[in-house]
């Protein structure tokens, strides 16, 4: 055995690999209860009794709550381990095509703490909060800026609220103009599925454009269905094949030619921020993620936070409420009638209970100040060389599903992986064994298998050099008849799990059992 | 720039290894013209230049914590132990995306089903979803529900119900070809609600303690509503209250929506927030946004993923119960890890004491001459009807100081009977000496 100077040993002998642990655990990998799954009856927070008898009468709570109180040790212990079984942008490349997982600048979330923004109410005095509605105003000015646009809308709460913005918007435009004849929007097949949900929100009927060989809007097809029943086209541009839309101008032109409003789904705004202004492309509008471009963190699924810039037509058509300056001070609009003296016509109405994502607007307006007008140019343009890296690097050994380059994102389809057995689902559970994240798949449902990998600006040259080398080896490892990817993963902190059992018999809360009684 | 980690010579590699000249040779299918628009914005930024700059708006505002804060109306300041933010701060979370990928987001999986099973039990309901954007948003997907169920046309909403949830549900139920009835003001909570259910009403939206503060009991309706075919949507915007007060499963709610941004998520000025959203199992089909459910891995271990998801659009597209997407994630950890460490005793005491609170503050403000205590029955919650414009009064006060709650006509612009309300709330932050503060300060300008 071999042995330092303190006769210690320096290396383990050959032994034959163990079972299961008594535990169930692995080294880091710790295995941790549900916390209804332990005594109940205690709290993790000092507060004293309440001294005087209540006045709630015959309005006091029945029925006992039945849930545990953890001590502070008991609870740190539980969400950091818990925490240690996600997979997160920091610990690696999180490459989902369309989700936009770049890197979170911690000084972004220090800047929304401060009191004076994290710790102001909505509703009290305006005099009060001139410095929250000059960060709101600040903000606004920037994605104007940026995107060309004349107006911005920034309560909506996420990018399909967003969408539902924009699209009422539209609605009342066409309202307003006696056109309630027009009930048709069109969406491309590959359009993210809120497009369509949000049509169908909006009492709108949908209808597919086709797409060409290219990946992008077929013109000619789009122009047959175009007609006086048509509210508005969606169109996501760059697109969900990553690929931007080259007939853009004359998309929209006859979009306009018809008598429809042209909604920009900017969701992949990121890849063109600071280089083009959708406002010179013929937007009427389009939502702007600010969790993804400008990087507010996703949360694990959330808070977002989807502002919409808007055409001179359609601003006045925005939501309540928005900030206004007059006079060196800020001003927030809060009703209709306020808003506009002819008020009974519009539409627009309340979209949230407050003014929008502040906590987000925070952190994106610290991203931007942050990069400037040069760095979020600089970040759109890594991020296109980013992901046309790895397009290069992969198509080797993997099938590119339209031909050229592309913008953020690379695509591909699952032709390279015929006749081995394996499929992308496989290959993306193989990826975990790796250690990356998957890339988003199956998605958009375009592309036979698709695998859509976006790796962002937030990736340095190394880090990208050993993350197509892993994917090239599945590739060959597929290609040479490795079966064994279809058990993949092996080493994460679970197998594959069954997601029809879990739809079929939905559990979807816990509930005391025999083994496991809540204590009066 | 320190954000971005490509140098010049890597970049130069790159392009060389793609096979192009220029980073525009990549940018080939955007119309020349749009290309490289002039963009006038400064340039970038270090650290420090940033945190002054965004410190010198910080400093403009009134932070509740300053001073005397006695505002409410849908958002309350509670206190959020330490940890919680620590908790939410962890890379794990606050970096990772919605858990599509199971074997690997375990962490963010489970709590959400903790999430689910706390909120539930706190609405008094059979299942609840993994959380929405806010209160007033779930409040309308709640509207949207109700007429997938009832295949009925016609929303009641309560004069109790907060104007913005009743104009956001407003927007979404019209959008959707429903009419929508709301009830003139009611600072009283006399309201016969039973009344105005017809036989095309979908549902009748209520809200306990409602906006004025009122402990309102909503059993009978719930009788009535059970009878008609209508459902009960009970909203609750203080998510404190529910360790105390009559949950709307007691009182036979068929959908409940909250908000719960007073336990573990800060003000924030009005967002994020997080929407909380409950109902029966019967109807978990007809649930707009994400849920998350039970199962095992191929090892038979137990394990959790998201499920029943062809309710939603990235699978039903135009047929999704709902168009929402990205949801309040990380504010549904804070809520679910605040809750953890308060348990049953913990919540059930920040209640009460809210609850205290509240009732010191009405004894000593109700005393004041030119003003009357609107509403006997509250939680934490109340209105005051002063002898003056309590926009006017809000704004002297705030000059003293004193942060003293949201004036009727703030929340009622259209309606002058609203002009002479002042709702005000407590929580278990307010001190004593805040409430004499406020009286002495209320005497002073009224």
């Amino acid at each position: 055995m071999a042995m330092n100077a303190q006769g210690r040993p320096t290396r383990a002998d050959a032994a034959t690999a163990p079972g299961p642990t008594f535990t169930g655990n692995r080294a880091l990998q710790i295995e941790e209860s549900l916390i209804f799954e332990r005594e109940f009856g205690g709290t993790g927070v000092d507060l004293p009794e309440p001294k005087a008898k209540d006045r709630l009468g015959s309005m006091k709570r029945q029925s006992p709550l039945n849930l545990p109180g953890l001590s502070e040790p008991e609870a740190m212990r539980h969400y950091v381990r818990l925490s240690q079984k996600n997979y997160a942008i920091d610990m690696g490349p999180f490459p989902l095509g369309s989700c936009t997982m770049k890197h979170n600048p911690r000084l972004n979330e220090k800047m929304a703490r401060l009191p004076g923004f994290a710790d102001i109410h909505p509703l009290q005095p305006q005099s009060t909060v001139q410095g929250a509605l000059e960060l709101v105003h600040e903000l606004a000015d920037w994605l104007l800026e940026l995107t060309g646009m004349p107006a911005v809308a920034m309560s909506p709460k996420a990018g399909a609220h967003g969408e539902l913005c924009g699209m009422m918007a539209i609605k009342a435009a066409l309202d307003a103009r006696g056109e309630t004849g027009r009930t048709r929007v069109l969406a491309p097949e590959s359009a993210h599925g809120t497009n369509p949900a949000t049509a169908a929100q909006c009492g709108f009927s949908v209808d597919d454009i086709p797409a060409d060989e290219t990946g992008r809007v077929d013109l000619s097809a789009l122009k047959a269905k175009l007609g006086p029943d048509v509210a508005a086209i969606m169109v996501t541009n760059p697109n969900t094949c990553g690929l931007f839309e080259r007939d853009i101008r004359a998309i929209a032109d006859a979009v306009h030619e018809a008598g429809g409003y042209f909604y920009c789904d900017g969701a992949n705004f990121n890849a063109i921020a600071g280089k083009v202004r959708p406002g010179d492309l013929g937007v009427d509008a389009m939502h702007i993620n600010l969790h993804k471009t400008f990087s507010t963190p996703h949360g694990g699924g959330g808070p977002g936070s989807g502002p919409v810039v808007l055409s001179a037509a359609l601003a006045p058509f925005a939501p309540v409420p928005y900030v206004v300056k007059e006079e060196g001070r800020y001003q927030l609009v809060e009703t209709r009638r306020a808003a506009r003296e002819d008020g009974e016509n519009m539409h627009g109405g309340r979209l949230t209970a407050f003014h929008g994502q502040m906590g987000m607007f925070v952190r994106a307006l610290s991203y931007m100040l942050s990069h400037g007008g040069d760095g979020i140019r600089q970040a759109a343009e890594d991020a296109v060389l980013n992901a046309n890296y790895v397009l290069a690097r992969l198509k080797s050994e993997m099938t590119p599903a339209f031909p050229g380059h592309c913008m953020h994102e690379a695509l591909f389809d699952d032709s390279f992986l015929k006749g081995t057995g394996v499929e992308t689902i496989d290959f993306a559970k193989g990826m975990i064994d790796e250690g990356y994240h998957p890339m988003t798949m199956y998605f958009p449902l375009v592309v036979h298998g698709a695998m859509l990998i976006e790796p962002t600006e937030s990736e340095s040259k190394q880090e990208l050099d050993l993350f197509c080398d892993a994917l090239l080896s599945i590739a060959r490892r597929a290609n040479a008849g490795d079966a064994s990817l279809k058990g993949a993963p092996y080493f994460a902190p679970r197998r594959r799990l069954d997601e029809t059992a879990a739809a079929r018999n939905p559990v979807l809360r816990w509930t005391p059992t025999a083994s496991v009684r809540a204590a009066e | 720039m320190r954000y971005l980690p490509l140098s010049a010579e890597d970049r130069r590699a790159m392009l060389k290894t793609i096979g192009v000249r220029s980073i525009d040779d990549l940018f080939v299918d955007v119309p020349r013209e749009a290309l490289n628009a002039k963009i006038d914005l400064p340039r970038h930024r270090g650290e420090l230049e940033v945190e002054r700059l965004l410190g010198a708006m910080a400093a403009k505002n009134r932070p509740a914590g300053a001073g005397p804060f006695f505002v409410g109306a849908g958002a309350y300041r509670h206190h959020v132990p330490a940890s919680v933010d620590h908790i939410i701060q962890r890379s794990e979370f606050l970096t990772s995306y919605t858990p599509y990928q199971p074997e690997i987001a375990q962490g963010t999986l489970q709590y959400l089903f903790e999430f689910q099973t706390q909120v539930a039990a706190l609405l008094g309901m059979e299942v609840a979803n993994a959380s929405m954007y806010d209160g007033s948003t779930a409040c309308a997907e709640a509207a949207l529900m109700a007429r997938r169920v009832t295949k009925r046309g016609r929303v009641v909403v309560s004069g109790g119900l907060h104007p913005h949830y009743a104009a956001v549900v407003r927007t979404n139920s019209e959008l959707a070809g429903d009419t929508v009835s709301i009830r003139p003001l009611d600072v009283e909570g006399e309201e016969d609600l039973a009344a105005q259910i017809d036989a095309n009403t979908s549902c009748v939206i209520v809200q306990n303690p409602d906006v004025f503060g009122n402990l309102r009991d909503f059993t009978p309706l719930a009788k009535s509503c059970a009878e008609n075919g209508t459902l009960l949507i009970v909203v609750v915007t203080e998510a404190v209250s529910l360790g105390a007060v009559k949950s709307p499963g007691e009182m036979g709610a068929d959908i409940a929506v909250g908000e719960g941004q007073s336990i573990g998520v800060p003000l924030n000025f009005g967002g994020p927030h997080v929407g909380l959203f409950a109902t029966r199992q019967k109807y978990v089909r007809q649930m707009p946004g994400r849920l998350c459910g039970a199962t095992v891995d191929a090892e038979g271990k137990r394990g959790f993923v998201l499920t029943l998801s062809t309710r939603e659009q990235h699978i039903r597209r135009d047929k999704a119960t709902s168009n929402i997407c990205t949801n309040s994630g990380l504010c549904a950890l804070a809520f679910t890890a605040h809750m953890t460490l308060l348990g049953e005793v913990g919540l059930r005491r920040m209640s009460l004491l809210s609850h205290e609170a509240a009732c010191k503050a009405a004894d000593a403000l109700s005393s004041v001459p030119g003003v009357r205590l609107a509403t006997p029955r509250f939680f934490n919650e109340f209105t005051l009807r002063l002898s003056a414009n309590a926009a006017e009064i809000v704004e002297a006060l705030a000059s003293k100081g004193v942060l003293g709650g949201v004036p009727g006509g703030r929340l009622w612009p259209n309606d002058s009977e609203a002009e002479d309300l002042l709702i005000v709330a407590a929580t278990e932050c307010t001190t004593d000496a805040d409430i004499a503060d406020y009286a002495h300060a209320l005497s002073e300008v009224l």
